[in-house]
């Protein structure tokens, strides 16, 4: 059993630069939990005081209910795997492994049982006589992990793991800790600056910018109900669609840009009723964009002409990037159909998926 | 292509010449040391000896207090060279890896203490000792060169070098600082730690000042102090002296090559992505 709780977590660093402002986050029991934000949002900072190896500098954390702000890093029962493996360049694969139950004095016997069954789920078996330096990229990384898996910690800390992995053996790894995870059935929390590996390992998503905890929830909840503006800009690839505009009140509500117009569909209307007259980010995933003269749905707006500056097919799916006004938009068509360059098309918008944020905040608005 | 082979010669010739610098005077005492005190000044010079003779060898040996000294000498570079070995990395792990009050200040200072030349350090040094009757003694030869800034600095360069989540993976395995300083940070650091040790080998094995200073009797020269007594006010014998001294350059050759390999393996951070 472990839950880790941060309760109004704060890092001021000796310049007075604050990293993290008053985090609240809890981490249940045997959760996968990702902290993912850009570089510089504060996320290492925060599973580095949970490692121990930041001091905090305000608020209490604690783990099993114990407030652990004092302890040291080797008291806490965490284990960690460093981006950079940091495996121990003169001892061989077993000994990296054996080295944190030598020092908690485990039994001879114990140390090999763990190890060898360690080593048995990662796959290093034929491996362990061998030092770190004659092994590839994602075979250290396992070591790396073997060495946290021994110890049988509270806590399985995980920082950028895969980021110094090729593309390929990333999603391999991907799979293999997730697998990991459920087979360990531990608790863990993993940094990560890239949105696609958050949303496919975590069941706890905690988002970060510039030290602020922006919204914790489970990926798909990120994905479809965002927060604030920078949690749809963040979550989803491509990105969220951005509009700015205003929301008019004449016969009924309408949503005007520059370039895009149309009438606030009637499940919303009393919901956004309260913006009338307000400036406002209309915000709208890829896929929420269909081709009117193709797709007719009952839930979609007016039509709006657009002209297509460019496409990009993937195979099952053809993005494409258009401009209304000054902003680069995306569409995501699946439907099959060929589009050309410089082709004029109808869109209109999926009214169940559309999301209003504050221009100026960038909060959720409706 | 003709322009790489031109230079390519230039460097050969240049190699050769400077080896015929360093090598010759060492091959030519090797070959007085073979030779007959007589035939020495011979004229024309002879590169070789006419007759090879090992009594040189023998007398210095069974002649000369040689073994005296060379206990002497082996004592004390074997003292400075574990010492410094050991003090100069705890002191630069110290400086390279913790925080504490004052760190940059006392770092200055040792920084400081290097532009003092040692020659004025002569005086003030033998008096102290002086005053703890320490003159003439292992103590009075061994003390002052426990540990040298040169070396403190060297090992703090190159600890910073370590990078850091090794630290923080060893924190995290339950190791205390010191143990991170044994267990982790000296086995990776043997390049470094060679280097300390064949340095510190060769100025402790070769020092001259300081010992002619301290010791007051025979019984406690090292080798080069009592080397120097082969040559008096009148007369030098030559071929007894290059023997001593070929005898005396034996050790470091022998460290050197042993050695030599760290230098050349250079940081030993593999289990770390380059």
């Amino acid at each position: 059993m472990a839950k880790v709780e941060l309760k109004h977590i704060k890092k001021v660093y000796d310049n007075k630069v604050t990293a993290i402002a008053d985090a609240n986050v809890v981490i249940e029991d045997k959760e996968f939990a990702v902290l993912v934000g850009p570089s510089g949002c504060g996320k290492s900072t925060m599973l580095r005081m949970i490692a121990g190896l930041e001091e905090i500098s305000g608020g209490d954390l604690l783990i099993d209910g114990e407030r652990v702000n004092d302890l040291s890093p080797k008291d806490r029962d965490i284990a960690m795997v460093f981006q950079n493996y940091a495996l121990y360049p003169h001892m061989t694969v077993f000994d990296n492994m054996a080295f944190g139950l030598k020092l908690r004095k485990f039994p001879k016997d114990e140390i090999k049982k763990r190890v060898e069954h360690a080593a048995g789920i990662l796959g290093l078996t034929d491996f362990l006589h061998r030092r770190p330096k004659a092994m590839s990229g994602g075979q250290r990384q396992r070591v790396a992990i073997g060495r946290a898996i021994v110890r049988q910690p509270k806590v399985f800390l995980f920082d950028e793991p895969l980021s110094n992995l090729d593309a390929k053996l990333r999603v391999q790894m991907r799979m293999e800790i997730k697998q990991l995870h459920k087979k360990l059935d531990a608790t863990m929390i993993y940094v990560t600056h890239d949105q696609i590996e958050a949303m496919t390992m975590g069941n706890k998503i905690v988002v970060l910018k510039d030290g602020d905890v922006q919204q914790v929830d489970k990926p798909m909840t990120l994905y479809n109900d965002p927060a604030n503006h920078f949690v749809g800009s963040f979550i989803g690839s491509p990105a969220m669609n951005f509009l700015k505009g205003n929301i008019e009140k004449s016969d009924r509500l309408y949503f005007k840009s520059d370039s895009i117009s149309f009438s606030i569909p009637e499940n919303i209307e009393e919901q956004v009723s309260t913006l009338a007259g307000k400036a406002v980010t209309l915000g709208f995933r890829p896929e929420s964009i269909y081709d009117h003269d193709y797709e007719d749905r009952a839930q979609l707006t007016e039509k709006n002409a657009i002209t297509i500056d460019v496409t990009e097919p993937v195979g099952a799916e053809t993005f494409v990037y258009f401009t209304a006004g000054e902003t680069e938009l995306c569409m995501r068509s699946s439907s099959g159909l060929i589009y050309e360059n410089n082709q004029e098309i109808n869109i209109g918008f999926d009214v169940s998926r559309l999301y209003f944020f504050d221009p100026e905040s960038g909060k959720r608005l409706v | 292509m003709k322009q790489i082979k031109l230079s390519k010669i230039f460097f050969w010739l240049l190699l050769a010449v400077m080896t015929v610098i360093y090598l010759g005077p060492f091959l030519f005492s090797v070959s007085i040391s073979f030779n007959a005190e007589g035939d020495v000044f011979s004229w024309p010079i002879k590169l070789l000896p006419e007759k090879w003779t090992l009594n040189n060898y023998k007398e210095a040996w069974e002649g000369l207090p040689f073994s005296t000294w060379l206990r002497n000498s082996a004592i004390i570079t074997a003292v400075q060279t574990i010492c410094n070995v050991f003090f100069a990395s705890l002191a630069g792990f110290a400086f390279a890896r913790l925080d504490f009050p004052g760190k940059n200040i006392i770092f200055s200072i040792f920084m400081a203490s290097l532009m003092v030349p040692g020659i004025i350090l002569l005086v003030p040094k033998f008096i102290i000792l002086n005053e703890f009757g320490m003159i003439n003694t292992y103590g009075g030869l061994i003390v002052p060169g426990l540990v040298s800034v040169v070396n403190i600095f060297l090992m703090k360069q190159f600890f910073e070098t370590v990078p850091k989540d090794l630290e923080e993976a060893a924190l995290i395995d339950g190791c205390s600082y010191f143990r991170i300083y044994w267990q982790i940070f000296l086995p990776v650091s043997k390049p470094a730690l060679a280097a300390v040790a064949i340095y510190t080998f060769q100025g402790a094995w070769n020092e001259f000042m300081w010992p002619v200073i301290v010791s007051t009797t025979s019984d406690m020269f090292t080798l080069p102090v009592g080397m120097s007594f082969l040559k008096n006010e009148f007369s030098v014998n030559w071929p007894i002296l290059m023997s001593g001294t070929i005898m005396i350059s034996l050790p470091t050759l022998v460290i050197f090559l042993v050695f030599q390999r760290y230098f050349v393996e250079g940081v030993a951070s593999s289990g770390l992505k380059e």
